[in-house]
This record gives structure tokens, sequence and C-alpha cells, in this order.
């Protein structure tokens, strides 16, 4: 696709779903593509228009210090708030190798942290 | 039906602290160095959330390192920038022990940045003297929080809990006894009790469209405070920040990073036709380039907005481009690359900025001891109303948050002396557990209730709460406010506990709607202009309310109390 029609032009994002107890399954949310918006301003959009109940990590929105907000984009790990959506396709995946709790969401919590 | 108490975990502390920035860490380290056990949680990861990790600016502390200083000079400031609705005694408190603090931060390594005189300390807007420490270009907040973690890591009195959202202070007549929350992991109801219990959550810049806020920063400490009996001071004073980053679209970096470099290379400030344009308002004391308040700046800006001189998404220009090249990279250094990386090249292209949401002035009303108005209730940090007024000076709020915190986490341990743990208060844990577990009843409505609020809130407050102000929005927006919130009240969120974000943000939600209902109400009552509020019905400052308007929740209404000013204490 080029930037030419880039105005007009959506992002499928294909999102895995569901908590561990779930059987795999993926999600199709399209959205408007805009110029310059990242992953996680796509994802916070998604939650306000289209499903609040979509989950993922995220603290400091956008500023990169917080680093809650790693997924598998495409199959590589990176921070949702430091991606740019492209338009077309974009696999959405939780990190691997963590307990799935929910959607994007692994327990990323260190032991020591937890009750 | 769930049956009630079934899956209840309970636990037990000396100290609950509620929220892990800069002021919920301080207070836990010197509740622990008192030789108190103390809970330290926070509803996002210990440390990595809230305001402290996102300060990008300076620190305020009369250290007198770059030039002879006085606490006594920095509460004078304080107090000016204020517009004389500050608690001066707060005020003392924070000028006066911040550089107790500051140099205890120095001593855990914090890295303040040194020049041959010793710590570096520069100007800043509103301050006298060259006053203002910092770590590194941008880094300031994510060093003193990696700091505060490791010191809080250290000591084994501190136990840590991420991902626990704290909902409702379990109070009754003799006072706060704990707390009721929910593990997000887990999705297990928790809960807490404490012999004192100390709020550090501060922050409600979420309510707005342009903020500078992390996700946290939504109003819980003011509706705890509030539930729980006590009062909230000045809650209609929230900061806009006036340069926050507007357009193109900023990833990777905080909304407010433009103003030290503005400071350190004379950024202009231009309208919508390329003019300049704060010496407009400022009566022309704006010569030096950066010496005018935040309040002075964001009407400013907004003024030239509202007069159709604006920039195309709705603000001014802050252009670099009449500095030489190899300045803009001596001074931006590293983040010159981060800049292009988000398309902007400031040698060839100015830059949109506006006024954001910044920080809230009002909060929790506390005495000198960090104590509210219930037995065994504490807050700290920017959760605490009234020590800057109606207006904060740039670099209070990192002194604040260390201060206010190691006082709140001191006091906190002087009262085990005469409080025990005693049972929870059954009506309020019980009135907590019905509505969490009415919460995760499949909802009624079809359309999405949780997402459709959370989408109005912020515009509703941008366009009818915001940097400017008048009777008829204020009103209309209470009304709003209050609808929604009847609205909230009947949502259900359903689909399990784990990580249930819908269940988080309905808490949020209630929350934020109360904390919003709030600042309207108070705005509403201040007929008047001054500091960060500003009412185009009233443009101009009245002697008449010099006076602190005090909210309290009685029988589920607000009341507001207009409070006779304080006395200087210096």
């Amino acid at each position: 696709m080029n930037s030419g029609n880039a105005e007009l032009a959506e992002t499928i994002l294909q999102i895995r779903r569901g908590t561990e107890a779930d059987a795999p399954q993926y999600q199709d949310f399209t959205l408007r593509y805009e110029d310059g918006t990242s992953v996680l301003d796509a994802l916070m959009r998604l939650r306000r228009e289209q499903d609040s109940s979509l989950a993922f990590r995220y603290a400091c929105i956008s500023a990169n210090v917080c680093k809650e907000c790693v997924i598998l984009v495409d199959g590589e790990k990176q921070y949702a708030c430091t991606t740019r959506l492209k338009p077309g396709r974009m696999v959405l995946e939780p990190l691997p190798g963590k307990p799935l709790l929910r959607d994007l969401v692994t327990d990323t919590v260190p032991p020591k942290e937890k009750l | 039906m769930v049956e009630p108490n079934s899956d209840l975990r309970r636990v037990e502390t000396d100290i609950l602290v509620i929220g892990a920035g800069g002021a919920g860490m301080y207070a836990a380290l010197a509740a622990a160095e008192a030789g108190v056990d103390v809970m330290l949680v926070d509803q996002s990861l210990v440390g990595r959330g809230g305001a402290t990790i996102m300060a990008q600016m300076t620190v305020a502390a009369a250290l007198g390192e770059a030039e002879p200083d006085d606490w006594r000079l920095h509460y004078a400031d304080t107090l000016k920038a204020g517009r004389g609705l500050c608690d001066p005694a707060l005020a003392e408190l924070l000028c006066r022990e911040a550089p107790v603090r500051i140099r205890e931060m120095d001593d855990w390594k914090v890295g303040w940045a040194r020049t041959d005189k010793g710590i570096s300390q520069v100007m800043a807007p509103g301050h006298s003297r060259q006053r203002c420490c910092y770590v590194d270009v941008l880094n300031t907040g994510p060093a003193v929080a990696a700091c505060l973690r490791k010191q809080v890591a250290r000591e084994n009195r501190i136990r840590r809990v991420s991902n626990l959202i704290v909902t409702d202070l379990l109070t009754d007549a003799e006072g706060c006894a704990g707390a009721f929350g929910f593990l997000m992991g887990e999705g297990q109801p928790v809960a807490i009790s404490a012999r004192a219990v100390i709020i550090a959550a501060g922050g409600l810049t979420k309510l707005y469209r342009r903020n500078s806020a992390s996700a946290n920063m939504g109003g819980h400490s003011y509706y705890l405070a509030l539930q729980a009996g006590a009062e909230l001071l000045d809650m209609e004073f929230v900061q806009f920040f006036p340069i926050g980053h507007l357009a193109p679209r900023l990833v990777g970096m905080d909304p407010i990073m433009w103003d030290p470099f503005r400071y350190k290379l004379g950024g202009r400030l231009l309208n919508g036709k390329g003019e300049e344009f704060i010496s407009r308002y400022d009566g022309g004391s704006n010569t030096e380039g950066y010496t005018t308040t935040r309040d002075l700046t964001t009407f400013a800006i907004l003024s030239e907005v509202a007069a159709g001189r604006g920039t195309p998404h709705g603000g001014a220009w802050l252009s670099f481009r009449h500095i030489p090249e190899a300045d803009l990279l001596a001074a931006f250094g590293p983040v010159i690359d981060k800049l292009r990386k988000n398309g902007i090249d400031l040698a060839t292209m100015d830059v949109e900025v506006s006024p954001i949401a910044h920080y809230h002035m009002g909060g929790i009303r506390v005495n000198t001891s960090m104590q509210t108005a219930v037995p065994g209730l504490y807050a700290a940090g920017e959760a605490v109303g009234g020590a800057n007024g109606a207006n904060r000076l740039s670099g209070n709020a990192i002194p604040e948050a260390f201060v206010f915190g190691w006082v709140a986490g001191h006091e906190a341990a002087q009262r085990m002396a005469v409080a025990q743990h005693r049972a929870l208060p059954q009506a309020a844990l019980n009135a907590a557990l019905d509505c969490y577990h009415s919460r995760l009843q499949p909802p009624k409505a079809e359309r999405d209730v949780i997402g459709t609020l959370e989408a109005e809130l912020p515009g509703l407050m941008w366009d009818k709460v915001g940097p400017f102000r008048n009777a008829a929005d204020l009103t209309a927006a209470i009304a709003r406010l209050r609808a929604m919130q009847a609205e909230l009240a009947q949502a259900s969120v359903g689909t399990g506990a784990i990580f249930n974000m819908q269940l988080q943000s309905w808490y949020d939600l209630r929350a934020a709607l109360r904390t919003a209902e709030a600042i309207a109400m108070a705005a509403l009552q201040r007929q008047e202009s001054r500091g960060a509020h500003q009412r185009d019905d009233y443009p101009a400052m009245d002697d008449a309310w010099r006076r602190n308007i005090a909210i309290a929740s009685r029988n589920d209404a607000l009341q507001l109390e207009a409070l006779p000013i304080l006395a200087e204490t210096v």
C-alpha cells in the first residue's frame, strides 16, 4: 500500500483473545488508519469505541518509561507505545513463555510483588 | 447468587500505603525506618506507575549550591505562585524539608547532575533563585523512581504488592481500619486490615482530553478520601501545563518534554500567524522569554486560539528554527534521534503545543502531620491539597512527593502506639463485597456502557470544566456527571474476574465521575478567576474569594464550604 492513499486506509488488528482456559482464538478489529498512531493508541481507541473488555497492559501511556506494554506485534517483541500502526493487517499476541491471563496480558508481575 | 466472602482473601499489615510512586515509596521507607511493617500496593507495578516516573522536569529545593538560597525564599515564591490560597504551614513544610530529602536521595545515589560547584541547580519559571536540580535530560523521574524502588526492595519490613486495585476504605465511627480491593491477575477480592492507611495515589489529569497522565491518574485518591469521610480542598485548581506536545503525534516520549529545551535554547512561542504573543498577556514582563508562570502562559495560548489565531490542531507553534543546528544537537543530544523517529526535524519545522492537564493543586485536606479528619487515615504527595494554592511552581511536585511521603510514613508509624488491629467494620466490608460481586453479573445493557462513559468523560471535562469556565457550562457538566454516575451504578461487566479491565474501568469511572463532580462544583462556586481557575463570566480576581473551598460527602451528596484563608507562618 503506498502512502498516497494511506489516509483512506484501514488497519485490521488481529488480536488473540481469551484466557489460558480458553481455546486459542483471534478476533479481527478494523480501524481507520491514521498517520503517526501507535499500536497502544489503537488499542486504547478500540476499548473506547468497539470493545471495552479487550485486555492489555499499559501504565505510563506512551512515554515509554513503565515498560509494561510489551506484546508480540507480527511475531516480534515490541512496546505497543512505540510501535506505529501500519495500514493493512497486524497480528497482536501476548508474550510467549509467560502465563496468559487474558487477551494480550501475561503475568509479568515479579514474584516478590505478589500477595 | 455468589456467596458473599466466598473467595475473599484477608491480610493484615501495620500500615497500608496506597500508591507506589514517589510519595508512597517515601512513606513506606519512613514507616519501615520507624520499625513498622508496611504493605505498599499499586494498581500498576510498584515504583513504575503514577506520576513520579513520568517527571521529566526539575526538582526545586533551596540547597544553595548554584547561588545563596534559603528555604524561606522558596516558601515566598511558592506562596506568590499560589495566588494567596496556599496553606502556608504545608508550603513551609514542603520548602523547609525539601533540601533534607534531596540530599538524602543524593546519599542514595540518585545521580543529581553536578557542576564544579556541587549539585547543578537551574532557574525555572516563578523561582527567584537557581534552585531546580535534575538528573539528566528527560530522565529525572525514571532515575528517582529507580532509586526509590531500590531502597524499598532493600527493606524487608516493606511488602510490595503490584496490580492490586484498592476500591474502598473500610471505616466506621472509630476511623479507618483498612481497605477492600482486588488482585487483577488472580481476579480475587482482598480485605486488608491496617492500623493506619496512607493515600498516595494522587493525580486526576486523566479526566481531561489533553493530558500528561499515566493510566492510574484518574482521581482514585480523592474518591477514597471522600467516601471515608475526609474532606477535599481547592478541587477547582487543575494545573494546565502550557506547552504540552500537540502535533505531530509523538510517541515514546512524555508530552511535557519541550519545556527544558525551550528554557535552555530560548524556543519561541508563536501563534497561528507566526507572531510572538505572550507579552500581550503578561504586561511585557516576559522579555527574557521564560519567566511567565504556567497559568498565564496557558491563558495566553488559549486566548489566541479562541481569537482564531491558533495552529491547525488548536494550539501554538513552538519554534527552534532560529537556533543554529549545532546548538540544537548539543542541547537535545540523543533526544534528536527520538524526535526524528517521530518525523520531527526541529531545524526545519515547528511543532504544535497546547495546554494539557498536568497536575492537581487541590486534594485531600490534611494537617502538617498529613492526617485527615478521619482517625488512622493519612495522605501524601499530589493527593494532598493546599501546599500549592491556586497554581503550582515548576519543580514543587517531586519535593512534595518526597517530603509529604516521609512525614505521612513517619507520623502514621507514631500512631502504632495507640492504634491496635481491630475487626474490619462488617457493614463497610459487606457493602464493598456486594458491589464487587454485583459488577461481575452478566451485563444488562446491550451497548458497552463502560466504553461509552470512558470515551465521553475526558471531552466533557475539557470542554466544560477545562482551562476556561463559565456558569452555564459548569452547571451542564454537573448535571451530566450525575446522570453518568446513575448510569454507571446500574452497569455490570461480567466475563470473569481475572484481569478484567472492564471491572477496573467500572471502579475507575466511579472514582473519576465523583472527582469530576467535585471539581465542577467547586469551579461553579468560585465566582472569580485566580491562578489555574479561569472563569469567562468572572474574569477578575476577587479579594472576597481569597478563601479555600472544602468539600465533603454527606449522605452521598457533595457539600461545599468556603473557609477563611490561613495565616502565613513565616
